[in-house]
């Protein structure tokens, strides 16, 4: 008995895409958040005083290093449908710890080391409580969001340690020379880097993505769903304590109530920045641009003298959008497809594509 | 065999259905039910899995309608659109899990949209107990009307839908399968509350697998096969080994040929396998080149089974080797590397993910094999994505298309397409061709022919007799969660399978 008896039709073929790269690449939510950057950046060049100035760029990128630090793992977390509230408290316990062992004699690196390790361990309580014992993301975080910041401020009281060595403080807010972009810039944009390959490139971030999309379907193709999240809960620990130090250098000051609310900020931008929070799609560059365009509108309209409590209003709208934009349109999407009397199916869905990528839906190929 | 009048009565029926067809696009659910129901008398209805009793019992409910075919309701013809007009025409459906609000009383469940009000447009709470405690007098049960309903057996659940049901003063009162989860003294205590029902002169509809309840309780029996109407007979006059005939009789022979394939060593053993309450003791083997089939009834155990050799699943006790290697408990992600896979009941939710791609689909399960210098490179997706789609001609124009677009039998081929390219020892398909189009179908069973012939060990669990005898080199029947019973492909027939997936005994 040979294989050769089986039937052999000319094996059929595939398009990698059904749609030509452009369109994959320009017409996606994310491309919409970033041309939205790029307008009101030209809009507030033009229409505020003092903010097309190398300074303003300067302040910008120092002001939202940290929720750009926090929004790499952020996305993650959200991809796979869950939610991680207490990053601003790790920000503060962080900060904290940082400024209790400088005090204490401990050589700087040590204290980021042990700043790091602490919000590991933060990090590794949410993924336990979640994904060991079982608990919603959103209760357990909303706990340890107090948690995390009753243990800052216990620990310091209303005190805060100052008078850390400029050559640190120095690194956190001095500019790459010759230019008006901050050196923490460069450890941003590496992490950036690895996040992304991470996300988009590895079988760690297929799984993500197949998790939110549908966790147990995930479970049922060997992606270890437990796992994955323990593992993005404390890189979320690790990088809002990483937050914690540079906020606390970029400042001067260790104090337990640093950047409270912030939580709200990163999630805003990566909600904004076109992660569903429902689970299963987003991607870094947007969420990237996400954060700089609240960042911009919030700079541009500060320096045009706008209350900072009109400046939430605007935030809090752009978020209440960007959540309800994706349904939105979807509505619309499905609306209009039934007005042309077309059911998503077959070469129907792609109906409206240049011909390059139509084929004949052919007919099974059945016969011996 | 024409239908017979039952005893006790001599009114007009109750419920008549003549010729009723249904479909969902191409799958024919049911193609001429017919059904008879007498004031006072209780009617069983049997048939295999995927007879069309469901459906039926859907149509008469009110939540599916009729595509064709005559629907009478007390000599009226009804076309119900929903399931509160069937409600309040007096037709009432007592299903196997009721669906009850946990956290209110027994009382606030009976009464829940419709409570008796008092002055000021206050509910009337006195009042309300006092016609659940007449309710459970009448029916002779001892409930709490205030307790909540959270923690209640099953069958004091059901006993709870079946007051609702009076209260609301049902004609007739379909019982789906109420049995199933039942223990001896509570089937007896429903059975009591059943005949009661009747001699009041109610028409009940008694759906069950179990013959010797049927015996027990039943006036007449209506046998469906294949979403057809077979029979109708007075019990009285009827015998299992003519029920079973009417429920399998027909050509099987030539349907879904295995070809032969050679059978090589053993590949997987499964040794005292035990999940209290889930399945027990449940020992087999499966060779190189074989397709085992599990056999049995919905709800008898197989696709847990099937889930704790994979992984997904949790057991108590009990050992799964393949290839020699013994597989640990519950991780899946390991039984994958060691050469099982699993091609789940549930398509949609387990099988594939709905909103991802044709391409990530396909590669989800070697993602990690994939990679260079630990990136995974669009290139090298899209090519084992388009082979192995290519494999299984998964009919679609673009490998980025979503999966949920796809119809179910396009589905079934990028589940399986996904993991054949693990290249899996044992394959584990269940339920491989449920929904899937007649076309499709066989695609799907060539396939496993000729994986098997390629060395691949399958177990196969299907509720489809047809495929189980066409496709299977031994069945393995599994009846309440133990295997009772294994025959060999020569002796396997549609009445010695059926009878075993009904008795607790196995046959000789």
């Amino acid at each position: 008995m040979s294989n050769a008896t089986i039937e052999k039709t000319a094996p059929r073929t595939y398009h990698d895409y059904a749609q030509p790269l452009w369109r994959r690449v320009l017409l996606t939510r994310e491309m919409a958040v970033v041309v939205a950057l790029i307008a009101v950046y030209i809009v507030a060049a033009i229409a505020v005083p003092n903010f097309s100035a190398p300074i303003t760029i300067t302040y910008l990128l120092l002001d939202v290093a940290a929720i750009l630090f926090i929004a790499l793992p952020m996305t993650m977390i959200i991809i796979t449908g869950e939610i991680d509230l207490s990053v601003a408290s790790v920000v503060g316990l962080s900060s904290v710890m940082f400024g209790i062992t400088y005090q204490a004699g401990i050589p700087i690196p040590f204290c980021i080391l042990i700043s790091l390790v602490i919000g590991a361990i933060a990090g590794f309580i949410n993924g336990f409580l979640i994904t060991v014992v079982g608990l919603p993301s959103l209760a357990v975080t909303i706990g340890t969001l107090a948690l995390f910041r009753g243990l800052a401020v216990g620990f310091l009281g209303t005190t805060a340690v100052t008078g850390f060595p400029d050559t640190w403080s120095d690194l956190a807010t001095s500019t790459i020379p010759g230019t008006p972009i901050p050196s923490i810039m460069v450890i941003f944009v590496v992490l950036l880097i690895l996040f992304a390959l991470l996300l988009h490139a590895t079988p760690f971030g297929r799984g993500v993505f197949a998790i939110g999309q549908s966790s147990e379907a995930a479970r049922f193709s060997g992606v270890r769903v437990e796992r994955t999240k323990m593992k993005l809960f404390i890189l979320s620990g690790i990088l809002a304590a990483l937050a914690g130090v540079y906020y606390t250098l970029r400042y001067g000051s260790a104090r337990g109530d640093n950047a409270t609310g912030m939580e709200l900020g990163v999630i805003a931008a990566v909600l904004l920045g076109g992660v569903s929070i429902f689970g299963g799609r987003g991607a870094l560059h947007g969420v990237i641009a996400g954060v700089l365009l609240i960042g911009t509108l919030a700079s541009a309209l500060r320096l045009a003298n706008v209350t900072s409590d009109v400046i939430n209003i605007i935030t809090g709208t752009l978020l209440v959008f960007s959540v309800v934009s994706p349904s939105f349109f979807a509505w619309a999407r499905s609306k209009w497809a039934r007005s042309r009397g077309k059911r998503g199916s077959g070469s129907a869905t792609l109906a409206a594509d240049p011909p390059a990528i139509t084929q004949p839906d052919d007919t099974p190929s059945n016969n011996k | 065999m024409s239908t017979t009048s039952a005893p006790g009565s001599g009114q007009g029926t109750a419920l008549r259905l003549d010729g009723v067809a249904k479909s969902f696009g191409p799958v024919i659910a049911l193609k001429s039910a017919s059904l008879d129901m007498l004031p006072g008398s209780i009617h069983a209805l049997i048939g295999e899995n995927g007879a069309g009793k469901s459906t039926l019992v859907k149509i008469i409910a009110g939540l599916y309608q009729r595509d064709s075919g005559v629907f009478e309701y007390q000599g009226n013809v009804v076309d119900f659109s929903n399931t509160a007009q069937s409600k309040d025409a007096g037709i009432a459906v007592i299903y196997q899990e009721p669906t009850l609000f946990p956290d209110l009383s027994v009382t606030e469940n009976i009464f829940m949209g419709r409570q008796p009000t008092g002055s000021l447009g206050r509910i009337d709470r006195k009042a309300m107990r006092a016609t659940v405690r007449d309710l459970f007098s009448q029916l002779g049960v001892n409930i709490d009307p205030d307790r909540p309903t959270r923690g209640l057996s099953i069958a004091d659940q059901q006993i709870i839908e079946i007051a609702k049901a009076i209260s609301l003063d049902a004609r007739v009162l379909i019982m789906d399968e109420p049995t199933a989860a039942l223990s001896g003294v509570e089937v007896d205590r429903l059975f009591k509350v059943a005949r009661g029902l009747r001699d009041e002169g109610r028409a009940l509809l008694f759906i069950s697998h179990r013959f010797d309840e049927v015996f027990a309780l039943c006036d007449t029996v209506t046998v469906m096969r294949d979403g057809e109407y077979v029979a109708t007979s007075a019990i009285a006059e009827t015998t299992v080994e003519e029920m079973v005939h009417q429920m399998v009789g027909r050509e099987v022979a030539t349907l879904f040929p295995k070809e032969p394939a050679e059978i090589g060593d053993e590949v997987l053993k499964v040794s005292n396998l035990t999940e209290p309450g889930v399945f027990h003791d449940v020992s087999f083997s499966v060779r190189s080149g074989e397709i085992v089939a599990l056999a049995g009834l919905v709800g008898a155990g197989r696709s847990e089974i099937a889930q704790a050799i994979f992984g997904v699943d949790n057991y108590e006790s009990g050992t799964v080797t393949i290839n020699g290697k013994s597989v640990r408990k519950h991780d899946p992600a390991r039984a994958m590397d060691l050469g099982i896979a699993l091609v789940p009941e549930d398509r949609r939710k387990q099988g594939v993910v709905l909103d991802s791609s044709v391409a990530r689909n396909i590669t989800l399960a070697i993602r990690k094999t994939l990679t260079k210098a630990g990136l995974l490179w669009p290139a090298a997706e899209n090519q084992a994505a388009s082979h192995w789609a290519g494999r299984l001609e998964v009919k679609t124009n673009a490998l980025d298309t979503t999966v949920g677009t796809l119809s179910g039998g396009n589905q079934q081929k990028v589940v399986l397409a996904k993991w054949l390219a693990t290249n899996p020892s044992l394959l584990i398909v269940d339920e491989p061709t449920r929904g899937i189009d007649i076309g499709t179908k066989s695609e799907v069973h060539r396939d496993l022919s000729r994986l098997a012939g390629q060395g691949l060990a399958i177990i196969m669990i299907s509720s489809e007799l047809p495929e189980v005898l066409g496709m299977a080199d031994r069945v393995l029947v599994v009846h309440e969660g133990r295997i009772t019973a294994e025959i060999d492909r020569a002796d396997a027939t549609p009445e010695s399978v059926m009878f075993a997936a009904t008795h607790s005994k196995a046959v000789a």
